[in-house]
């Protein structure tokens, strides 16, 4: 039983690191890699910005908080798989 | 019986948090509208500052009385029942100083491509706050950061360690916020700001003295309320005067290509005669360069998101919920909520500089004539507080681009008054500034006071300290500290954002990799940790030392506010490769770990700990 449990945690954490590697892999693309090429980015316009400029000011930041609430949806479903929804 | 009564007191307040909040925002609302009233029978502007501070304040000390409580777990982390909602909006006021609120439009008004460093910086760190620490601590059932530490890697000396750069980073973010309570007292009451810092620890105390992190909980979510509609009603009203629209977050792209023109048009250039404290707009708007304006911008991104991520004050807010689960989705609101102020402060910034720059606004000053501009009502207001200049230093009778000098600070606190808004909106968004302020320097003090009651007092010094003993002890740490806070920032040692980004920069050498490490490499061990904390924390602030006072010229462009790269990359190497020249942690730590990964049953450290 002990075992089973711990074969199961294990299980458990393998999925969230994976789903961790995923959204850690985003955030470096809005957080470091976008605002890096800015300059780049500029030579086009989204809603009338200069798109790295948009980048910097709102497309990243709404990316954030896309990423935390997809995060949030598939790791409830991952807990919920192992029952750990409280 | 007591705590019976209080707790079914508590119950029916934490159920009926929706219909409490609703109505303090009408209140609040309603207040406004009361002063707009004012205002157009006469009342002077100083009566509607000193109003609106007054109300405010009131409201927190209410609410701060209330929330008044004896017990260790309501002291120290609201008694784990705070909502995910509400604490996100806690953690956004909490979060959101002075800096964000005061000076953040400011910099990017005069600090161009790189300084968005802090917009993407201050929001991208809440991801790796929910994909590394959050859910995790919460778990762990600790009441302070330091607490993690100490029970994870074993012992007092990583404890010790963990609060002392607890208390570096924060006590130099909480002279930043009583700096700034102090600024805003004064200049709405017309006190001197040695007198106005006092004044705005006076304030804070309120807040956090009786009810410990329940009164400040219950204050922040007041305080978010109203420095939110403090940040957004101008930009809203400016919007429409000049035609961006009903919201100009979407529709104020035009305006950076404008500026971009009259940029052009006007020269950036030096001014001929610095004037010491004031900035003269030289940086483009919107103009990355090179690569070195691209890693400029990056490595202020990346210390300023490590550094959200293990700033104590920040973390220990998601003590305060019932549920790992529940940690997690308020990282999500906090994030919603903070992002909210972030997404308008370079609109702000750009309509501000356009209500300045453009000729075709009435409100234009520059390449108009010098004697008119030093006449207007607001020139002569910030000029006479040394915080703005116009100085004809060409002598061409025409007030010139580099001829107009202002202290960033002020760009969001003069906005309405240089977009001819009336006073009443200047009063709300001086409330607005002050609990941006006093929210976050209440966050900081306890996360100090308690790192030092708990940690320090209670688990090194006296473990069988009694209940009482201890909240005493916390109480009188929280005033020394205050005091000393406010000491220091009456010395006016540097402008708001500069020490707040120092805390980033400290935070992040210091603890993010032990901290993060802790959780994710099961084979990080005590000598590790604490090889992590002493390098970082040690390698960044003697890089600190040595570039701030020029001794060294800045590495690859790190300079004073992006030493957390050099800190943090010392401290990563220092704690691998110590960790894995020694003995791998008992099995016992090894098995924490593992409990510590999975969401539910008991926290690793139990209630009262």
């Amino acid at each position: 039983m002990a075992e089973d449990t711990r074969a199961a945690n294990g299980l458990h954490w393998s999925k969230t690191r994976n789903l961790t590697y995923i959204i850690l892999a985003l955030w470096a693309l809005f957080g470091i890699i976008i605002p890096w090429f800015a300059g780049a980015l500029n030579s086009m316009t989204f809603l009338g910005f200069p798109l790295g400029y948009y980048f910097c000011v709102q497309g990243s930041l709404i990316a954030f908080v896309v990423l935390i609430w997809v995060q949030n949806w598939r790791q409830d479903a991952i807990d919920e798989e192992f029952g750990h929804d409280e | 019986m007591a705590s019976d009564t209080t707790s079914g007191r508590r119950s029916r307040f934490i159920d009926n948090l929706g219909k409490v909040y609703f109505l303090y925002t009408l209140g609040f609302l309603a207040f406004f509208l009361l002063m707009a009233i004012l205002e157009s029978l006469g009342a002077s502007a100083q009566l509607i500052g000193i109003g609106f501070l007054l109300f405010t304040i009131g409201i927190y000390a209410i609410i701060g009385w209330l929330s008044r409580t004896a017990e260790v777990d309501a002291y120290y982390v609201a008694g784990r029942e705070v909502p995910a909602l509400y604490n996100g909006m806690a953690t956004a006021a909490d979060w959101m100083s002075g800096a964000s609120f005061v000076a953040l439009a400011g910099g990017v008004y005069f600090g161009g491509y790189p300084y968005l460093g802090y917009i993407i910086g201050w929001t991208g760190g809440y991801v790796l706050v929910n994909s590394l620490m959050a859910p995790y601590l919460r778990k762990f059932g600790c009441y302070t950061v330091p607490d993690f530490v100490g029970t994870r890697y074993g012992g007092s000396a990583a404890r010790f360690i963990a609060v002392i750069v607890l208390v570096v980073a924060s006590f130099t973010y909480v002279t930043a916020q009583i700096n700034a309570t102090g600024t805003i007292a004064a200049q709405t009451l017309g006190i001197s700001f040695e007198i106005g810092v006092w004044f705005g620890l006076l304030g804070i105390f309120i807040c956090s003295m009786l009810g410990g992190m329940r009164g400040v909980t219950w204050t922040q979510v007041a305080q978010y309320i109203v420095l939110i509609i403090a940040y957004l009603v101008p930009i809203i009203w400016m919007s429409n005067k000049q035609g961006f629209g009903i919201i100009p977050h979407f529709s104020y792209g035009d305006g950076v290509f404008r500026i971009a023109e009259l940029q052009a048009q006007y020269g950036l250039n030096p001014p001929a005669e610095p004037i010491a404290g004031l900035s003269v707009l030289t940086t483009p708007q919107n103009a990355p360069g090179d690569a070195m304006s691209s890693w400029s911008m990056v490595s202020l991104a990346i210390c300023m998101m490590a550094g959200t991520a293990s700033l104590p004050h920040i973390l220990m807010r998601y003590f305060t919920t019932p549920s790992v689960r529940s940690a997690r989705r308020s990282v999500g609101w906090s994030l919603f909520f903070i992002f909210l102020l972030y997404f308008s402060a370079p609109a702000l910034a750009t309509l501000t500089k356009l209500q300045l720059l453009d000729p075709n606004l009435a409100t234009s000053i520059i390449g108009k004539p010098f004697a008119d501009v030093a006449n207007l009502e607001w020139i002569k207001h910030w000029s006479s507080v040394g915080m703005l200049a116009v100085a004809d230093q060409n002598s061409d009778g025409i007030l010139q681009l580099n001829e107009f000098f202002m202290r960033p600070d002020i760009v969001v606190l003069a906005t309405p008054e240089i977009a001819g808004l009336p006073f009443v909106i200047s009063g709300l968004v001086a409330a607005g500034g002050l609990a941006a302020a006093m929210s976050t320097a209440d966050g900081l003090l306890l996360a100090i006071a308690n790192a030092l009651s708990h940690d320090l007092y209670y688990k090194i010094v006296d473990p069988s300290a009694s209940t009482r003993r201890r909240l005493i002890v916390a109480r009188v740490i929280l005033v020394f500290i205050g005091a000393g806070g406010a000491a220091v920032a009456s010395l006016k040692l540097t402008g708001i954002l500069g020490a707040v980004a120092w805390a980033f920069d400290f935070a992040a050498s210091g603890l993010f990799f032990p901290l993060v490490l802790g959780v994710w490499w099961k084979r990080a061990n005590t000598a590790g940790a604490i090889a992590g904390m002493l390098g970082g924390f040690g390698a960044g602030s003697v890089y600190l030392y040595l570039v701030y006072n020029k001794i060294m010229t800045p590495w690859l462009g790190i300079d004073d506010i992006r030493f957390g790269i050099v800190g943090m990359a010392v401290s990563l190497v220092a704690m691998v490769v110590v960790s894995l020249a020694t003995k791998e942690p008992s099995k016992e730590i090894q098995d924490m770990v593992d409990e510590v990964r999975v969401p539910s049953g008991k926290p690793i450290l139990a209630a009262g700990h």
